[in-house]
């Protein structure tokens, strides 16, 4: 499965992504976002941000393991 | 479980407009709930009349959409009758300030445990943008085309004044943040107040020139900070987020069922 993705039929393309993703990852095309996986960094802001719930990251496993491990 | 598994997807997309501040709540309120492990029918969620009530439509919790200004009434209701629940009442600005204005200041006296979330975006949006009474002085609106002159209330210092025992303030841009204060308030046994500040780009940034979704939340990055920061002190001006109350006091549930036991004793 994908680790990142971005559901277009929620998607309404406000931007707010676009504007606040610390690594400039992701831009507008026509009216939703599109992301750019070789500048993503995973960080997770957008997945906070988005207002319309169309973002989703799924965490690596090993993220996963550490956590449970910590 | 993944925030998806939270909601009632066959409603997606929402109805909110594109940048809308209710929908940024709604995604880390639901982050919150997914961390914390709560089942989502231990919760209940609580609401009026308004866009931000639109929230319990959309999640996949016990819910109820009821009257303008009295989903507090129905949430103390459901309170009182299944203490076992977390009851989570999301309201709008003139949902909690004015209509529900009396609701409001009565669930903070009685310290119910209930978490109000008030959605403040300082104008009635739903109904086309009229002026709310958190809008404030020199705010445009449809129904202020050369400013409002009405004062605004201060939820913090309302609902502190009012007795409330947890009570905090943040913004839609402050998304950890938002996640922080909610976990803490849902957690809080007794009534807890949380303002966010979200944009309403369609008629508040529009009415006001404050420009888009983007710009919206780069004035709530800007013109607020923690309390007690090296920002506020530089500029004492700025709205202060963070905690502002947080007391353990007695609770009305439990209270209540001291109450009933005395009562069920001496008979």
């Amino acid at each position: 499965m994908e680790a990142y993705t971005i559901n277009a039929g929620w998607c309404k393309g406000c931007g707010i992504c676009v504007a606040f993703c610390p690594k400039k990852a992701l831009c507008l095309r026509g009216d939703k976002a599109v992301h750019d996986p070789e500048s993503c960094v995973l960080c997770g802001m957008c997945e906070l941000y988005c207002p319309d719930l169309a973002i989703r990251i799924d965490k690596p496993a090993k993220r996963a393991g550490k956590e449970a491990g910590a | 479980m993944a925030v998806q598994a939270l909601i009632r997807q066959r409603f997606f997309p929402h109805l909110w407009c594109p940048g809308c501040g209710h929908g940024i709540v709604l995604n880390n309120l639901l982050r919150v709930i997914d961390a914390e492990g709560h089942d989502p029918y231990s919760l209940c969620m609580v609401s009026g009349i308004g866009c931000s009530s639109r929230i319990s439509g959309y999640v996949n919790f016990h819910t109820m959409h009821t009257m303008h200004g009295r989903a507090l009434a129905c949430a103390t209701g459901i309170k009182l009758t299944k203490p076992h629940l977390k009851v989570i009442v999301p309201m709008g600005d003139g949902d909690a300030m004015a209509i529900g204005g009396n609701h409001f200041i009565h669930a903070c006296r009685r310290n119910i445990d209930l978490t109000a979330i008030v959605l403040n975006n300082r104008i009635y949006g739903m109904t086309g943008g009229q002026y709310s009474p958190l809008s404030g002085p020199g705010i445009f609106a449809t129904t202020a085309p050369y400013s409002s002159i009405d004062n605004m209330f201060d939820t913090v210092k309302l609902a502190s004044g009012a007795g409330a025992s947890f009570v905090a303030r943040t913004t839609a841009f402050h998304v950890r943040e938002i996640q922080s204060i909610l976990k803490k308030a849902i957690a809080h046994k007794g009534f807890s107040v949380v303002e966010i500040l979200v944009g309403c780009p369609t008629y508040f940034g529009r009415k006001n020139k404050l420009g888009g979704q983007v710009e919206l939340m780069e004035h709530y990055r800007d013109s607020t900070a923690p309390i007690g920061s090296k920002k506020l002190e530089e500029n004492p001006r700025l709205v202060q987020r963070g905690i502002f109350v947080e007391e353990e006091r007695a609770e009305y549930c439990a209270e209540y069922a001291r109450i009933v036991e005395g009562a069920v004793k001496e008979q």
